[in-house]
């Protein structure tokens, strides 16, 4: 079929999805911006798209362009400071009321935290992330595997006393 | 089946779980989302809803958007009102499918369609203006192009047939110069994409009896009978 959905069903089906990559990648406080910039440059693009095109990843690879250009902006928008003080999230997030574990997300190196949102958040296989991200999909998936690595480390280093593996 | 855990050995009536392989894991969701804070995850209510409406907002105001529609409450059933720039292009009943309408104006006009309510203010106004009873002539501009040739020639007839009266399939013929395509007449009525605006309710059979109606007979009935009561 070379027919295509309207673009409206495009956003009832995967706007959900695009939220959660945006939220995991730029932060809670940019996400909105870059959902709507996402699905402009997506209705903006989309009578050229071939008709079986993989919609997720499309959309996915647009979010990706646009939240590069968020951080891009944001860092414009920066005052250049001497040193970097240790631990901080490298997209300078700020902390959400009463969730921590943003700072886990955020402390992760931008691809790790990017390519875990794409296969974690959007479902891609690792073939198209490598797409989206660069590199092959078998680097890709290291990302994936380190930065889960470092996110539990991260958010045992946080529980109360006690191992959370052990349930009494 | 997707049953790709290697560690999931068959029951043995033991309680004890094998804690979850880490490498193993990178392959499928499972227990990895736990790490993810919950508002990553769960959206709250309404605010797809809220990115929605502004995203339908700014892609009118950049000139994207193809075809904007909005969903209309009546007393006959939500009505789908579906606009280009050059008027309304098409109205359709619920029955005949929201999604498979919003699909084939897709294949027929431009993918490019968003719910945009702000773009068809007048006219659900007067869709509710004329189903209080209030309105007797639709004053919006219409996009006839979803019809051509003879069905778009009876289209324009109907426009001329008043508030309040009927004329029968014979009649229309007559009127349209072509008095032998009495079942052309009723083709065009029966895939008239702007129903209730472009009255085709208003043309009933010889005997009177109702004939077909794109939105169901109860539907045809309701509108004849709001407009007998109202002229």
């Amino acid at each position: 079929m070379d027919t295509k959905q309207p673009f409206e069903k495009l956003v009832e089906l995967h706007g959900a999805a695009v939220l959660r990559v945006c939220r995991a990648v730029v932060g809670p406080l940019d996400a909105d911006d870059v959902w709507q910039e996402t699905f402009i440059s997506a209705l903006r693009a989309y009578t050229e798209l071939p008709a079986d095109a993989n919609i997720e990843a499309w959309l996915v690879t647009i979010a990706h362009r646009r939240s590069l250009d968020s951080v891009r902006a944001a860092a414009r928008r920066a005052v250049p400071i001497e040193s970097v003080p240790d631990r901080e999230s490298p997209l300078g997030i700020p902390d959400p009321p009463g969730d921590g574990v943003w700072n886990h997300v955020a402390r992760l190196p931008d691809k790790q935290r990017r390519v875990i949102a794409y296969r974690y958040l959007a479902d891609l296989p690792f073939t198209e992330i490598a797409a989206i991200v660069g590199g092959t999909p078998a680097a890709a998936r290291r990302s994936a595997a380190d930065g889960i690595k470092k996110l539990r480390i991260l958010t045992s280093e946080d529980l109360p006393e006690g191992d959370s593996h052990e349930q009494h | 089946m997707n049953s790709t855990d290697t560690n999931n050995h068959a029951p043995t009536g033991t309680a004890e779980t094998v804690p979850p392989d880490q490498t193993a894991s990178v392959d499928g969701p499972g227990p990895v989302d736990l790490a993810f804070p919950p508002y990553l995850t769960v959206i709250e209510p309404g605010t797809l809803e809220r990115l929605r409406g502004s995203l339908a907002a700014e892609a009118s105001r950049e000139g994207l958007v193809d075809v904007a529609y909005r969903i209309v409450d009546s007393p006959v059933g939500r009505l789908l009102v579906a606009a280009t720039d050059r008027g309304i292009v098409r109205i359709a009943y619920e029955r005949e499918g929201l999604d498979a309408v919003l699909q084939s104006l897709s294949d027929k006009l431009s993918p490019r369609i968003l719910e945009a309510p702000a773009r068809l203010g007048s006219a659900a106004r007067e869709i509710e203006e004329y189903f209080s009873g209030k309105r007797m002539r639709f004053d919006l501009p219409l996009d006839l192009r979803l019809s051509a040739g003879f069905r778009r020639t009876v289209l324009a007839h109907l426009g001329d047939i008043p508030f309040g009266r009927t004329e029968s399939y014979t009649e229309v013929a007559r009127a349209v110069g072509n008095p032998k395509a009495v079942r052309a007449v009723g083709t065009a009525c029966a895939t008239n994409p702007l129903p209730v605006v472009v009255p085709c309710h208003r043309v009933l059979r010889s005997d009177g009896s109702l004939g077909g109606y794109i939105g169901g007979l109860e539907a045809k009935a309701t509108l004849l009978a709001l407009e007998a009561a109202a002229a």
